[in-house]
């Protein structure tokens, strides 16, 4: 072994393509064979992709980095099923770019937070968490019920996830502001349009509790509002789905 | 040699007006303040550089001096200082903000989640980053007995890559972030810090292919290993598609469960390759030159070599135990990171065996001591690593400040400890001093820094515990006896003796960079023909 190694020592650039090939072998073995098995997500009736009001909410979520406290990942442990609901699918997250499963919960898991809760709590809990939580340490997050939300970058943000391989149709990127302000509509007057376009299960409403504005808290607790929300998993028999 | 010279000054200048080209467009196109301020940003520098070089170039050809090219490194020093100080400041007052949560100010720039990426930035890339472009230069010329291969290369590596740092840093709290952990700055980060990686790269095989020496030493095999393993995992998680030029918001290529498993293999293999394989790489130069001995073995180094860089890659999946990712993933991982104790613990007996026979010099010479307490939390932090791989281990320690502390364990045990004491031996032989201005300070630093990393250590090991206990533990009936909020409040305590034993550490870092400006401010070796109570160096 020595001698060979020594040989290797001696070359530069061969020690560098050395060290590439060596290290590539994990995440071609590990990486590649994901996108190809065809069980590694599962096929399950109710996923569908954000619209244009949840993508903004997720977004806000992404910038405000939420994850570094809160997972969206309920894995298959008693102790996590009993505490948030059913384990995550993988299926649940196909439209994540990125996922935001989390690595550390400083505070509870999301993944099923829609529905949990109503609207005012939320926005109450996020303008100020200790008035109604007292002893968290989570930050508050008013600004959010004081800005407008900027819906100018929402087509192009469709378009670039189309790309990325989530179905959104051209109808709808070319809708996404104006789909964004109709699902905030405290009057509901386009939720026939929304749930013909999305689907039965888009929550058409004022989220932030104040009628008539549009504002990144909206985007929000839309988002939270729908989050393991989509799958049925009464109706979802799951000897099936892991077959 | 002309010739390769024009080749070079050509391939730069193409480089940095595409650089710069991309800087003005997206001054030009950008919307949010923000982004359209890091286009000015990118396309100053970048039209600076590009001056620089047109200067340089009608200056004629200059003479290269028969010495190393040691400049570069002292700017790097100074840089891994700034970014330290300011990487342990920001992580002391995020721990402070988890003790007393009114210290967020609630403001959106403020807030803990925007502030995060900052400090991890500021220490991993910051810190870390720079003092291994620093050493690598300083090690990659000595031992093949070479000038750097450039003269121009070395400075827009530097100066580009504490650039992308700028942009990173700044762009968090403004909310420009991928949120993929340690992957956070955007597309047109990315794409910078890419071009400056490549040059890296050329800049440290060009020095090697001219080496006075056969063999390429063992400390530069692992510093080659980190500049190319991590231009590969930079590339494949990154990938991404930009909403337009206009937003510096980009989606990633990748979704769900692919994505989480390419952010893991990521995410552990910075670990495995900034973390880990750079700072081996100062290891195995700064520590037999501290004490004078060489390495022990030659096989244990090819062993730990390239079973780090083998085994590593296949270890990120234990990032995702019991999650949606495929079973088959898990178990994998799982055996991998096992596996990987054993050229990890190969690396730590290379090093404790080395300083065999010079014993004394633990006692008497601190940055010694530094790097040998280094050797053994980097023993500790792996073991801990394969041992957290384990699933049922995981079941308990995921999710939970176990990670927080192990991580820390490494950061601040492994690579600020080996770190901090490669710097105090380099700082005085790169500036030519007699040796540092007080040894005194360099071990009221190593103290410090020993008590602050225990203290936030055993913080987090009890708090991770109690944390996963109480989210586990049912009474009589079968329901849970703790609600999430009963745990939080329970870690109160723990994160106030986190925050202590990190400002410990920040002072201690602080004394650290006032000893080095001491040293660098005192007089020059060559001038100085002194016999007073000048301080030592143990050598």
């Amino acid at each position: 072994m020595s001698t060979a190694h020594q040989k290797l020592e001696r070359h530069s650039l061969g020690f560098a393509m050395m060290i590439l090939v060596v290290a590539s072998i994990g995440g071609i073995v590990e990486i590649a064979p994901l996108f190809t098995i065809e069980n590694t997500v599962e096929e399950v009736d109710g996923m569908r992709p954000y619209t244009p009001l949840e993508l903004a909410g997720r977004d806000i979520y992404v910038r405000e980095g939420c994850y570094a406290c809160h997972s969206q990942m309920i894995r298959t442990l008693r102790s996590d099923v009993e505490r948030y609901g059913h384990y995550s699918l993988a299926a649940e997250s196909i439209y994540d770019h990125p996922f935001q499963w989390g690595s550390k919960r400083t505070g509870p898991d999301l993944a099923r937070i829609g529905g949990k809760y109503s609207d005012d709590w939320h926005v109450a809990h996020l303008e100020a968490p200790r008035e109604l939580v007292p002893g968290s340490v989570m930050p508050g997050y008013a600004f959010l019920s004081d800005t407008r939300l900027s819906t100018g970058h929402l087509p192009a943000a469709l378009k670039a996830l189309s790309r990325a391989g989530v179905p959104y149709t051209d109808a709808q990127i070319e809708n996404a502001e104006k789909d964004a302000v109709w699902q905030a509509d405290f009057e509901q007057n386009y939720e026939g349009e929304l749930q013909e376009s999305y689907g039965a299960n888009v929550q058409v409403r004022d989220f932030d509790g104040q009628p008539g504005r549009l504002t990144e808290m909206d985007a929000l607790v839309a988002y939270l509002q729908m989050l393991g929300t989509l799958v049925d998993f009464d109706s979802l028999n799951m000897e099936e789905v892991n077959r | 040699m002309q010739r390769s010279v024009n080749f070079e000054n050509a391939g730069l200048l193409a480089a940095l007006s595409l650089v710069l080209l991309g800087g003005l467009a997206i001054l030009g196109w950008g919307v949010p303040l923000g982004y359209v301020l890091h286009g000015w940003l990118i396309a100053l520098a970048a039209g600076w550089g590009i001056l620089w070089m047109l200067n340089r170039i009608s200056d004629g050809p200059a003479e290269v001096p028969l010495e190393y090219n040691d400049k570069v490194i002292r700017y790097g020093v100074i840089a891994a200082l700034i970014w330290g100080i300011i990487g342990f400041a920001v992580g002391d007052i995020l721990a402070w903000q988890l003790a007393i949560p009114s210290l967020n100010g609630d403001m959106s720039w403020s807030n803990f989640g925007r502030l995060r990426p900052v400090h991890t930035s500021g220490v991993i890339f910051g810190f870390g980053g720079n003092a291994l472009i620093a050493t690598s230069f300083y090690v990659v010329q000595r031992t093949s007995r070479a000038r750097l291969a450039s003269e121009t290369l070395p400075w827009l590596v530097f100066w580009g890559y504490n650039l992308f740092l700028v942009v990173a840093a700044s762009g968090y709290p403004l909310g420009i972030t991928q949120s993929k952990e340690y992957a956070e700055p955007e597309w047109y980060a990315d794409l910078l810090l890419l071009v400056i990686w490549i040059g890296y790269l050329i800049l440290y095989l060009r020095t090697l292919a001219r080496r006075a020496e056969p063999h390429i030493y063992v400390a530069n095999w692992y510093y080659l290993a980190f500049i190319v393993v991590i231009a590969m995992l930079h590339t494949v998680n990154n990938l991404s598609v930009p909403a337009s030029i206009a937003y510096p918001k980009s989606y990633s290529l990748f979704s769900g469960t692919q994505d989480a498993m390419t952010q893991w293999w990521y995410g552990h293999n910075a670990v495995g390759f900034l973390l880990t394989a750079g700072f081996l790489g100062m290891l195995y130069y700064f520590l037999p030159k501290a004490v004078n001995r060489p390495v022990y073995s030659y096989r244990m180094s090819i062993v730990g070599f390239w079973g780090i860089t083998f085994l590593y890659l296949w270890a990120g999946s234990h990032h995702l135990h019991y999650t949606a990712l495929p079973d088959w993933v898990q178990y994998l991982g799982m055996t991998m990171s096992i596996i990987l104790l054993v050229p990890s613990w190969a690396s730590v007996f290379n090093g404790i065996l080395t300083i065999n026979g010079a014993w004394d010099k633990v006692r008497t010479d601190p940055a010694v001591r530094f790097m040998m307490v280094a050797v053994l939390f980097y023993g500790l932090s792996t073991f801990e690593g394969s041992f957290m791989a384990i699933r049922p281990v995981n079941s308990l320690s995921h999710y939970t400040d176990w990670t927080v502390g192990h991580v820390h364990a490494g950061a601040l045990g492994w690579v600020a400890f080996i770190t901090f004491g490669a710097m105090y031996k380099m700082v005085p032989w790169v500036w030519k001093r007699e040796g540092v201005y007080s040894l005194k300070l360099e071990a009221w630093h190593f103290w410090l820094a020993l008590s602050g990393t225990l203290i936030y250590v055993g913080a987090m090991w009890n708090s991770g515990i109690t944390q996963s206990l109480m989210w586990q533990t049912y009474d009589a009936d079968g329901a849970f006896l703790y609600s999430f909020l009963d745990s939080v409040i329970e870690m109160h305590p723990y994160y106030v003796a986190r925050a202590v034993g990190g400002l410990l550490y920040l002072i201690g870092a602080c004394i650290g960079a006032y000893n080095i400006y001491m040293t660098v401010s005192g007089p020059r070796k060559t001038e100085t023909r002194q016999t007073g109570p000048l301080a030592q160096p143990a050598e």
